[in-house]
């Protein structure tokens, strides 16, 4: 991929940023900051191409490793709590309906 | 183009496309559960593509296989047993910790890079290798930020850390100016070819992450985290460069924008701009010594006992929860009070300042895990107009959202911060500690009122005498 064409790839990501969230009302503050959070742990495919294309043996592969570990702990961990947080707002119709 | 390539542009495009509907439904209120699992499901799509691409291609070797498996395996175990474990008072830290971490991996395969080069980019003379080093410095630098950042952070909200005095010194700038200068010189040499000025980069970095979120106070710790957040989003864009990956890049810059937007919007909430969070350093060492200041002359302090009385002949009652009643993780007991009022036939209904809580929304999510109605968590434009018509409001933990003087008083410092209309309703208990000030470490008026009462106690041990008193004046027994 050539480097100019990566560059138009940030500049469009960046702009699709900017509009996605308009307006968000406050209940949804922590939640929309905690799974944006998980999603900033895409840097997973990162490690994951260190690892793939590390020569064998070499130190790559540990470091590789746990900045996976790290990755993963972001991303898996941030969905399992945005979802524990919005598991609290949709739970109030169902109640409600008894 | 041959068979994985196709795949894989394939899985991407519908990667990201997922990922922009997840943004955008973690938005908006009625899609947003539903949001997140799409957002998960298309980061292990990406995931399924990559694997797939090299499958197809180079192979996978089986040593790479077991570095794969063990990373994955120990990071997502250990997440998922934070995220089960976690109380939701500590959500703010642990949304922190999760960002640190997710810094900290960008710059970690950033290093790897460095070190241990597997991309093809060496073509001397042309411009690949300079641009190679140059994203891998900025992974490092951002990256590095953010993990030191969100550590302390995280090490503030759960009172490991406080706000030492020593951070207030206008020379703090200084400081974290030579931090920033040193990171500039590390990555020109850097990128000139000097390998170890790479440990140079990366310790300046975290430094600067420390010396720039250490002096901002409590209060503002929610911006600094969201700001820190879209930080790792930008980390995650250069790492996306480092490897060549435009999925990397799209998500990256996707997440570092929104996190823009939404500090931005939480800034706007609690009237504070950007700058001043970040560089005017905690309000309260500035206010204490100027504007501000001033002694109480008119406090009333009542029992938990004339509380009781006063709400069993209440028709409406308003409860605004602040910070105090997170602390105190009295929001269970606040809604057995509350169950006792609505038994009595009296209308509650709670009051929810946009910064109320530990974070814009926390308290949303505290009131909905003790099972409080939806329905009765009203947002400050619907509810100020309420307070007039209110017999009691019940002010638990919170100060300087109720303060008047946001309106009043033009020389505050809050004057402009929308602030809820408690003075209106006809009675209001402020349940508090002490007499300290809030965040802002200015007066509150509103204690001052004839028409307020302080009940002092902490919240959930008032909240709980309160319970007792009700049962004795037979509310709420049916």
């Amino acid at each position: 991929m050539n480097f100019d064409s990566l560059l138009w790839v940030l500049l469009l990501g960046s702009l699709l940023g900017l509009e996605l969230i308009g307006k968000v009302p406050p209940t949804l503050h922590t939640p929309l900051m905690s799974g944006a959070n998980a999603i900033s742990g895409i840097t997973m495919l990162a490690a994951l191409t260190a690892i793939i294309k590390a020569e064998p043996n070499s130190p790559l592969l540990i470091i590789g490793s746990i900045s996976l570990g790290f990755a993963l702990f972001n991303v898996v961990g941030g969905f399992f709590v945005t979802d524990r947080m919005l598991a609290m707002f949709s739970r109030k119709p169902t109640k409600k309906n008894k | 183009m041959n068979l994985p390539d196709i795949i894989k542009f394939v899985i991407d495009l519908l990667a990201v496309l997922l990922l922009a509907l997840g943004i955008k439904g973690l938005s908006k209120v009625r899609s947003a559960r539903e949001a997140n699992i799409l957002a998960a499901f298309a980061m292990l799509l990406s995931v399924i593509g990559l694997l797939s691409y090299y499958l197809g291609t180079s192979g996978i070797p089986a040593q790479s296989w077991a570095w794969i498996i063990v990373g994955s395996l120990v990071g997502s175990l250990l997440g998922t047993l934070l995220a089960k474990k976690v109380p939701m008072t500590s959500m703010p830290e642990t949304v922190a910790l999760f960002n640190g971490f997710g810094g900290m991996s960008s710059l970690l395969v950033a290093i790897g890079a460095f070190l241990f080069p597997f991309n093809e980019v060496a073509k001397a003379g042309s411009l690949e290798p300079f641009i190679n080093d140059a994203s891998i410095s900025v992974s490092i630098f951002v990256g590095a930020i953010t993990f030191s950042g969100s550590i302390v952070a995280m090490a503030k909200l759960q009172g490991w850390l406080s706000t030492p005095g020593w951070t207030q010194v206008k020379a703090r700038h200084f400081v974290n100016i030579v931090f920033g200068v040193t990171s500039l010189i590390s990555f020109i040499y850097l990128i000139s070819g000097n390998v170890s000025s790479i440990w140079l980069l990366v310790i300046a970095s975290t430094l600067l992450g420390i010396g720039v979120t250490l002096p901002i106070g409590g209060a503002d710790m929610p911006v600094v985290i969201s700001l820190l957040n879209s930080y790792s989003g930008i980390a995650a864009a250069a790492a996306g460069f480092v490897v060549d990956s435009q999925l990397l890049i799209v998500a990256g810059a996707m997440v570092g924008a929104a996190g823009l937007i939404l500090t931005q919007v939480m800034c706007k909430g609690m009237n504070r701009s950007l700058i001043s969070v970040l560089f005017g350093g905690s309000l309260s060492a500035q206010t204490t010594t100027s504007s501000g200041s001033g002694e109480y002359t008119n406090i009333t302090s009542c029992s938990v006992e004339e509380c009781a009385l006063t709400l069993e002949a209440a028709n409406r009652v308003i409860v605004v929860p602040g910070y105090g009643l997170a602390v105190a993780q009295a929001q269970h007991t606040l809604r057995e009070v509350t169950k006792k009022l609505e038994q009595n036939g009296i209308e509650v209904v709670y009051a929810i300042h946009p910064v109320a809580g530990r974070m814009p929304g926390h308290m949303n999510v505290l009131l909905a895990e003790a099972d409080v109605p939806y329905e009765q968590l009203k947002e400050m434009d619907v509810v100020n107009p309420e307070f007039p018509a209110t017999d009691v409001v019940l002010v638990l933990g919170a100060n300087d959202v109720v303060n008047p003087q946001a309106k009043n008083d033009k020389s505050s410092p809050l004057y402009g911060m929308p602030v809820l209309d408690v003075q209106e309703a006809r009675t209001v208990f402020v349940i508090k500690r002490g007499m300290s000030a809030g965040y802002s470490g200015i007066k509150n008026d509103l204690f001052d009122l004839p028409n307020t009462s302080m009940v002092f106690g902490d919240a959930k041990k008032v909240l709980s005498e309160l319970i007792g008193e009700l049962k004795d004046l037979g509310v709420g027994d049916k």
